[in-house]
């Protein structure tokens, strides 16, 4: 109703497509990024940086930090393995068969998601507390306790990043032309030489970009971290886990040392399944400008 | 010319078949079940069963026991903390979000890739080093420490830490929804809209606005969730925050700490069940929509 009837100015035409796109909208976006994003992390950069490399290099490879990282680089990487194989054979199920329960199978899928980090620490310690029933039960059958040791680490992690190879490879599972897995059918190729050959190649990028993303994920892990596995250095100390140790105790060098190793292997990371998603865009349709 | 196709036919047959079709046919029905079932336990063992383990866990004095631990002094207050925190975050990241995204789509400027890397980066980085950032920043002796001072705001220890540690422990998610929302709308209707005389303002109002509401939606739910349940940043930049200071996450770490089990299993429940039915019921929307 409150168009106007006038006849707009040539000006406006040639910059319809950015209706307030100038200057001002693109330096607030950027300014916010900035402020939010760049300065924080260029902060950590030159904190952990001032007494220079070696000294962070000697922060790194304090003995309690050093195997702060080594724990949480193995946990992550068993992690990433079972949780790649789990998550490809849900995907799997999922797209190719029927069964009662689908649907709620699919909404549980993203449960993980929506439940914040601290309360499914809560979870595992309550399933597998030595006072709970469960966990009574591991430690008198096999004397093996989850809690406070790298198994609770691990299912915690796997717990977290379930969904993330399960959403990476279902959409390209769904779009996958079946007429090659019907010829080799035909040609008498067997169920697993199918799966193999024909249906496992074509998901192999979204399995690695789940896989990375699963992976860095869990290198920050904090919240179900500190609440199942606490703070013992050298036994269950995570890196997120020292680096709050280290703030407490205000051992700043410690924190930043160890936060700028942390922030390279998720920047890399990242980065790398940032490639990977847009290699797999251009190779699948032409269209990407 | 002529290709003789019968030869073709026979061998092809003999292959095709090793075993009668039938036996295949419940072959591949054996396997089928099997990777069915091997799912559902997985599923089940991993997230089923903690979730089952907490809600049993709150009850295990009874319905009385949750509501009496509801009535400690800080229990609601942390609540309320939570829930206005998350919606402060919720309402910028609405507004610079939708901006961000726009700027991302529409223009092209040097070091867009290097940003689009970056946007994801607070999924990755931990919430503690984010949490330790801002300390580095606000803190004592921090950069913008003298600012602090100036002002007589206080950052670290004090609410404004923490919401700009939710702040940035939420910056992809908003983006990442309306990204490709924009990359998908067609811009001749702006166009159009422009052509007929509308200003741009009315045109983003009128035209692009309604267009994003859905990304925007699905956005806020997930900033939201993920906002209520932060806890390793707001932990480092609240410090030891007690009392009234705390939020719901910091509220169940203390107290599983001071071994008040019951008031911890059930803040953590409600706070479980709270982001459950804000996800669950975005999805319901989203199942509905299309």
């Amino acid at each position: 109703m409150n168009l106007s009837t006038t006849i707009p100015s040539s000006d406006k035409k040639t910059r319809a497509p950015l209706p307030w796109g100038g200057w001002g909208v693109r330096s607030v976006a950027l300014a916010y990024l900035a402020v939010m994003l760049i300065i924080p992390l260029l902060v950590i950069l030159r904190d952990g940086t001032r007494e220079g490399l070696a000294e962070l290099w000697r922060q790194v490879t304090l003995p309690a930090a050093w195997h702060a990282l080594q724990l949480t680089l193995w946990t992550a990487a068993v992690m990433t393995v079972i949780n790649t194989i789990m998550g490809t054979l849900t995907a799997f199920v999922m797209v190719r068969y029927d069964f009662p329960g689908k649907r709620i199978l699919n909404g549980i899928i993203d449960l993980p998601l929506a439940i914040p980090t601290l309360v499914t620490g809560v979870m595992l310690v309550i399933l597998f507390g030595p006072q709970e029933a469960l966990g009574a039960w591991l430690k008198e059958q096999f004397d093996f306790s989850i809690l406070f040791a790298p198994p609770a680490i691990i299912l915690a992690l796997l717990f977290l990043t379930f969904p993330f190879v399960v959403r990476s490879v279902q959409p390209v599972l769904l779009e996958l032309d079946r007429t090659q897995e019907h010829a080799a059918a035909t040609l008498g190729a067997g169920g697993w030489t199918i799966f193999r050959r024909i249906i496992i190649p074509p998901l192999t990028l979204p399995i690695v970009t789940g896989a990375l993303l699963s992976f860095a994920r869990a290198i920050g892990e904090f919240g179900s971290i500190v609440i199942v596995a606490g703070n013992i250095p050298l036994v269950s100390q995570t890196a997120a886990v020292y680096v709050f140790g280290e703030v407490e105790s205000e051992n700043r060098l410690g924190a930043s040392a160890m936060s700028i190793v942390m922030v390279a292997i998720a920047f890399s990371l990242m980065m790398f399944a940032d490639y990977l998603r847009k290699r797999s865009r251009v190779g699948s349709s032409k269209e990407l400008t | 010319m002529s290709i003789t196709i019968p030869k073709v036919t026979s061998p092809l047959k003999k292959l095709s078949n090793p075993v009668p079709a039938w036996m295949a046919r419940s072959r591949e029905k054996w396997v089928s079940w099997v990777l069915v079932t091997i799912v559902i336990v997985y599923v089940g063992l991993l997230i089923v069963a903690p979730l089952g383990a907490l809600t049993l866990g709150a009850f295990e004095q009874g319905v009385g026991a949750i509501f009496e631990s509801f009535n400690q002094p800080f229990v609601l207050i942390s609540f309320w903390n939570t829930l206005w925190i998350s919606l402060v975050v919720v309402v910028v990241h609405a507004i610079f979000g939708t901006i961000v995204s726009w700027v991302f789509v529409r223009h092209r400027f040097p070091g867009r890739g290097l940003i689009n890397g970056l946007i994801d980066m607070p999924f990755a980085v931990s919430p503690v080093v984010a949490g330790y950032m801002l300390l580095l920043l606000f803190g004592r002796n921090g950069l913008f420490g003298p600012l602090v001072e100036a002002t007589g705001m206080r950052v670290a220890f004090a609410f404004p830490g923490m919401v700009l540690a939710t702040l940035f422990v939420t910056m992809p998610f908003m983006i990442r929804e309306l990204v490709p929302v924009l990359e998908a709308f067609d811009t001749r209707q702006e166009k159009a809209a422009a052509t007929l005389g509308a200003s741009s303002w009315q045109t983003f109002w009128r035209v692009t606005f309604p267009a994003l509401r859905w990304g925007l939606i699905y956005g806020i739910t997930l900033t939201f969730a993920r906002a209520l349940g932060e806890f390793g940043a707001v932990l480092v930049i609240g410090g030891a925050a007690q009392g009234s200071l705390m939020t719901t996450t910091l509220f169940i770490y203390h107290a599983l700490e001071e071994r008040q089990y019951i008031a911890a299993y059930s803040a953590a429940l409600a706070l479980g069940l709270f982001s459950l039915i804000l996800v669950l019921g975005s999805d319901w929307l989203r199942s509905r929509k299309h």
